[in-house]
């Protein structure tokens, strides 16, 4: 069966009170100011979009078996990319890891008994949900066509779509990120446990700060500008528009200056989850802790700056494109140096292999694959040929989907005993991340073929000769859906029939496994820990985790 | 159970025992404070760049239109309410920053309210006279992109279209700084019935601070938006 | 071997890799990308041999392993950092010189016009003919397109040029290319644009010279653009104040086109197309010094064919003599 066993010499009675059973009653839920509820509030939410969003992405595929397109017209299968990019981009991939693992773990990891402000806290789901809603009704009531790009003029002046609706969700959605970045980065910094310095914290949370970081600064700009974009399609007022004077470009400046580092915002978290799960399953500390810390804050700083890589082929300067390609170079440097401590990680550890573990490896591998093909896309010569093409798609979606999706999957199998106080079939799980991997290469790598055959995005129809790849694609796709539904299944069976899962059935270091049981009480801890250890100091236990 | 009723049992307590509004997540009322300050800095941030975005999109129209800027300020604002409404909220910033010593100071909650509620009077004030002498004389002149402009023409300029981007982003910057400013009218008037209420001592006063600090942000990006606005064209009347 | 290559080659038709290369740029950018190809796979592959082997080397054999606490050293730090940062410099050196090469058409080249619309590619030759989604050209010639939209953004793309670029309302953006194949390729749009994005696709025939030539005068005897744009300067009265002998209201155009201006403004710019674009619509903006704000916009009175055909004109009355640098 599993080979999870709760390897401890004694195994402490499930507590009879926790955070779930404390209360009972949907206003409990919905009234709610425990991080770990919210978070489970959060995870419900995302779920429900990202399976909106892979409906989306289901019926792309399904066009794109055909030349000529197999299923519908062109005017509708531009609606399906654009609500697949807006609800994967902002409803589910942005908010997953940092409003779901992040609101629950946070306070578990640095010591406290809750976030700093769990009023906020609640506020940011609601704002949340009420993004989500508009999001659903711009869907319901014919959809948006514009891509998640929204690129003006077509979006301010000729989509006759519901881009308001749309733009709106985003807007609140919005807000709702930047209260939860700035919940984190107070708590982080006001509220660790006596004894927990800097650089005593887990990895997750030096993720979590970058992340927050990114947060902040970031998403007012989309903000303002999705504003802008909402008062000159109201108002028929045209500050980008080109006839009165107006720039379409600053629209993409303005954009991409918060949507690059919003992409840093869905991958930063997800590396924080591999620093957590390679240390646990490898039952050694990380490589070159200091390092990947800093890189956290390095990706996060520098991913400011590169926007303009997005735009290399608008007709900015040959200067502009230098700096823009240098400094989209520098970026990646911080990466490889995660990626290379990782993998150092696993060396002369003592490596198993339940799911998280493999969710995590394939991250590593995925991601530094998606990583590399970043580097092609850097090139100022290549961009020239690959921009707006499937490489592009096929780039972010490794990073996205073989990166982020996988994290957020690992960290979901890792911390479910902490959760929900069961465990999970852990074969089913192995067979349901092989089954995602297979899926998943299959799906993507045929689609940097195709880009650089220079098929471009966004297309309903395509000449016959690139139907190949395609082909393989839409196969891939339906091997990794069914890989999808796999874990909600056992998952959510684990809730009801999932043996105890009791405080630590990994045997992992940190405060959320060591100090509090499974699940944790309301304030998380009995007494607030006093913390004495390095992170991940696992040398000098005998593989067996102290309680 | 019983560890979850002492928890709670302990924060009744200390609620009673303690009125200083310590909640529950924070060990002690200095870390409440740092926290609550933390937060507000960092809000005032994402406000930052909020209104940034729209400061850099206008630099950069002011450098493509130059003399329309200039003549869009020049001609259509007009610097005497721009100035009466600078001089009007920097009082109003003095008068917060009153509000939150007499409550530091323990005075009398009498004083604190008062020096509220004249800092809301200056608030509306404010927006009084945005409204009714600039924006609403805007509208009948024919100045307001996109819903009442009659630029023709007539007008004494061939500059057209710069001019109705810079009144494009007059409406824009000032109006989100408008709409902040009735946010700002709305924490005070929350202030106002917490300290009728005797909520504020000379222990707790952390509401009245980080709402001076917001208070006093959107007093700062006044003071940024006039002189772009109003002071770029010369020639004042 | 040659039974290798031929089954290669077999399959490399049946299933293509890389579009043909069919420019003079485009076996640059090739090998460009055949060198990030072996690095990916290079380093991917030891990425994931490195993990399998530790996988497999170091799993775990016993619920009490005690796994040595290695877990710093700054020479491996410092290694994995600045052999990345190496390549990644050799990749920006190579590629920043391959696009500032491809940036800068040749002097001689040959110009055509392009504008993109919802949902078609209108493309004029300066002698005159038009062709809707197709563009013929000479081989082994250097050719300019200028490019420019008349309503949303496009994507002006030939793959097997490696040549991309916006089509920008209000703006002109350009690229060049030397077709090197006879043959004809795809032309797509690569920047999303509405409901027939996917649609707005043409082909590029490149012939040879004298094909060219012949097709050339098989088209449609029309006026060249820049004699359209000639009758278009009088129709509209430019010619009543820009007076070639710089005695009226407005500078005489002779000889302007590629010559750096002192605007009224302060700032310097060469007059290129997008500054007599700019002129023409907003006049007050691109000044030059002590000439009064006078001049008519021209906004929805000419359309961009028209703007085209006018810069043309201009174009054709003379370029400065070129010193250095241009």
């Amino acid at each position: 069966m599993s080979t999870v066993t709760a390897e401890l010499h004694e195994s402490p009675a499930e507590p009879r009170t926790h955070y779930l059973n404390a209360s009972y009653g949907i206003r409990s839920w919905l009234l709610t100011t425990d991080h770990k509820r919210i978070g489970l509030l959060y995870l419900a939410t995302i779920t429900f979009m990202f399976l909106i969003g892979a409906i989306a992405a289901a019926l792309m595929r399904l066009q794109l078996i055909e030349p000529q397109g197999a299923l519908v017209q062109p005017e509708t299968y531009n609606k399906f990319f654009s609500i697949h990019g807006i609800v994967m981009v902002f409803f589910f991939l942005v908010p997953s890891i940092p409003a779901t693992l992040g609101n629950f773990l946070i306070p578990l990891m640095i010591g406290a008994r809750d976030v700093a402000f769990p009023k906020l806290n609640l506020m940011s789901w609601y704002l949340f949900i009420t993004g989500c809603c508009c999001m659903l009704y711009a869907i319901m009531a014919g959809g948006v066509d514009t891509g998640w790009t929204f690129y003006v003029p077509y979006s301010s002046a000729y989509s006759h779509q519901h881009v308001i609706a749309a733009a709106l969700g985003i807007f609140i959605a919005g807000f709702s990120s930047i209260l939860t970045g700035l919940n984190f980065i107070v708590t982080i910094h006001k509220m660790r446990a006596p004894g927990m310095t800097w650089f005593r914290l887990p990895l997750f949370i030096w993720s979590m700060y970058a992340t927050s970081v990114i947060f902040i600064l970031g998403t007012p700009v989309i903000a303002i500008t999705l504003l802008l974009l909402g008062l000159e399609r109201l108002l028929h007022v045209g500050i980008f528009d080109p006839r009165i004077g107006g720039d379409p470009l600053l629209f993409q400046h303005l954009f991409w200056f918060y949507s690059h580092p919003a992409v840093y915002i869905m991958i930063l978290p997800g590396m924080g989850v591999i620093s957590e799960l390679i240390p646990a399953f490898s039952r050694k500390r990380i490589f070159g802790y200091t390092f990947v810390a800093f890189s956290s804050l390095a990706i996060a700083i520098i991913s400011f700056v590169v926007w303009g890589h997005h735009m290399f082929v608008t007709g900015q300067s040959v200067y502009a494109g230098l700096i823009f390609s240098v400094l989209s170079f520098l970026v990646a440097i911080p990466s490889a140096i995660k990626v290379f401590n990782w993998t150092a990680t696993l060396y002369r550890g003592s490596i198993s292999y339940e799911a998280p573990m493999l969710y995590a490896l394939g991250f590593i591998g995925l991601f530094t694959m998606g990583g590399l093909t970043g580097l092609f896309l850097a090139s100022l010569a290549v961009d020239v040929h690959v921009n707006g093409t499937y490489f592009v798609v096929a780039h972010f979606h490794y990073i996205m989907v073989g990166g982020a999706v996988m994290a957020f999957l690992g960290g979901i199998h890792f911390w479910w005993p902490k959760i929900t106080g069961r465990l999970y079939p852990d074969l089913w799980a192995r067979f349901a991340a092989f089954t995602i991997f297979i899926g998943f290469n299959l799906t993507f790598f045929p689609q940097f073929v195709l880009g650089y055959l220079g098929m471009p995005r966004r297309y309903a129809v395509y000449p016959a000769e690139f139907q190949f790849y395609n082909v393989m694609s839409s196969a891939g796709a339906s091997i990794l859906g069914v890989g999808y539904v796999i874990p909600l299944v056992y998952l959510i069976w684990s809730l009801r029939y999932g043996p105890p899962a009791g405080p630590n059935p990994w045997g992992a270091k940190g405060l959320e496994w060591e100090k509090a049981p499974s699940p944790p009480p309301t304030h998380n801890f009995e007494e607030i820990p006093i913390v004495t250890q390095e992170a991940y100091d696992y040398a000098g236990t005998s593989g067996v985790a102290h309680v | 159970m019983p560890a979850q009723a002492g928890w709670r049992m302990s924060e009744a307590a200390t609620h009673e025992a303690n009125p200083t509004g310590l909640a529950h997540q924070f060990e002690d009322i200095e870390q409440q404070r740092e926290a609550s300050s933390l937060g507000m800095w960092a809000f005032l941030v994402t406000e930052i760049m909020f209104f940034g975005g729209l400061f850099a999109s206008y630099t950069i129209y002011r450098a493509l239109h130059y003399s329309a800027f200039e003549w869009g300020s020049r001609n259509i604002l007009e610097v005497k309410w721009g100035a009466t409404n600078t001089a009007i909220l920097i009082c109003s910033s003095l008068t917060m920053a009153m509000a939150i010593r007499s409550a530091q100071v323990g005075k009398k909650k009498a004083t604190t309210i008062i020096y509220l509620l004249v800092t809301m009077l200056f608030g509306a004030a404010f927006l009084f006279i945005k409204l009714y002498f600039e924006w609403r004389q805007d509208w009948i002149d024919g100045f307001v992109p996109g819903l009442h402009w009659v630029f023709t023409s007539a007008h004494p300029s061939t500059v057209e279209p710069g001019v109705q981007m810079f009144m494009c982003f007059y409406f824009f910057m000032t109006g989100l700084h408008a709409l902040h400013m009735v946010v700002g009218l709305g924490l005070l008037t929350v202030l106002v019935i917490m300290a009728a209420r005797g909520r504020f001592t000379s222990q707790y006063w952390a509401p009245l601070e980080i709402s001076g600090l917001y208070w006093h942000f959107v007093d700062i990006v006044w003071i940024f938006l006039f002189p772009l606005l109003y002071l770029i064209g010369g020639r004042y009347h | 071997m040659t039974g290798i290559s031929q089954f290669g080659l077999a399959l490399a038709a049946l299933i293509p890799i890389h579009p043909p290369a069919a420019s003079s740029i485009a076996e640059g950018v090739d090998q460009l990308y055949y060198f990030l190809t072996g690095i990916s796979i290079f380093f991917s592959v030891l990425i994931f041999t490195l993990i399998f082997y530790f996988m497999i080397r170091y799993r775990r054999r016993s619920p009490e392993e005690r796994p040595p606490d290695t877990h710093t050293s700054l020479a491996l730090e410092l290694t994995w950092t600045l052999i990345p940062s190496g390549i990644c410099a050799i990749l920006f050196v190579w590629a920043s010189m391959l696009y500032i090469q491809n940036s800068r058409p040749p002097a001689a080249s040959t110009e055509v016009f392009v504008i993109g619309k919802q949902w078609m590619w209108h493309i004029q030759h300066p002698e005159g003919p038009r062709e809707i989604d197709e563009l013929h050209v000479p081989v082994d010639e250097p050719i300019k397109v200028t490019i420019t939209s008349q309503d949303v953004i496009h994507g002006f793309y030939i793959p097997a040029f490696r040549v991309k670029k916006d089509a920008l309302p209000g703006r002109y953006t350009s690229i060049w290319f030397q077709a090197t194949k006879i043959g004809t390729y795809h032309l797509f749009c690569s920047e999303y644009c509405g409901a027939n994005h996917s649609q707005m696709i043409g082909q590029v025939f490149v012939m040879s010279r004298s094909d060219y030539a012949n097709w050339l005068s098989a088209q449609e005897k029309t006026e060249s653009m820049a004699q359209q744009g000639q009758r278009l300067f009088s129709q509209l009265g430019c010619e009543s104040c820009h007076l070639a002998n710089a005695t009226g209201r407005g500078p005489s155009l002779a000889g302007v086109y590629g010559r750096p201006e002192k605007l009224q403004s302060g700032e310097t710019r060469v007059v290129d197309e997008n500054l007599i674009r700019q002129a023409i619509i907003f006049p007050n903006s691109v000044l030059l010094p002590n000439y009064p704000a006078i001049m008519p916009t021209f906004q929805g009175q000419v359309n961009d064919e028209q703007l085209l055909q006018l810069i043309a004109y201009v174009k054709s009355l003379g370029a400065p003599e070129r010193t250095n640098g241009k």
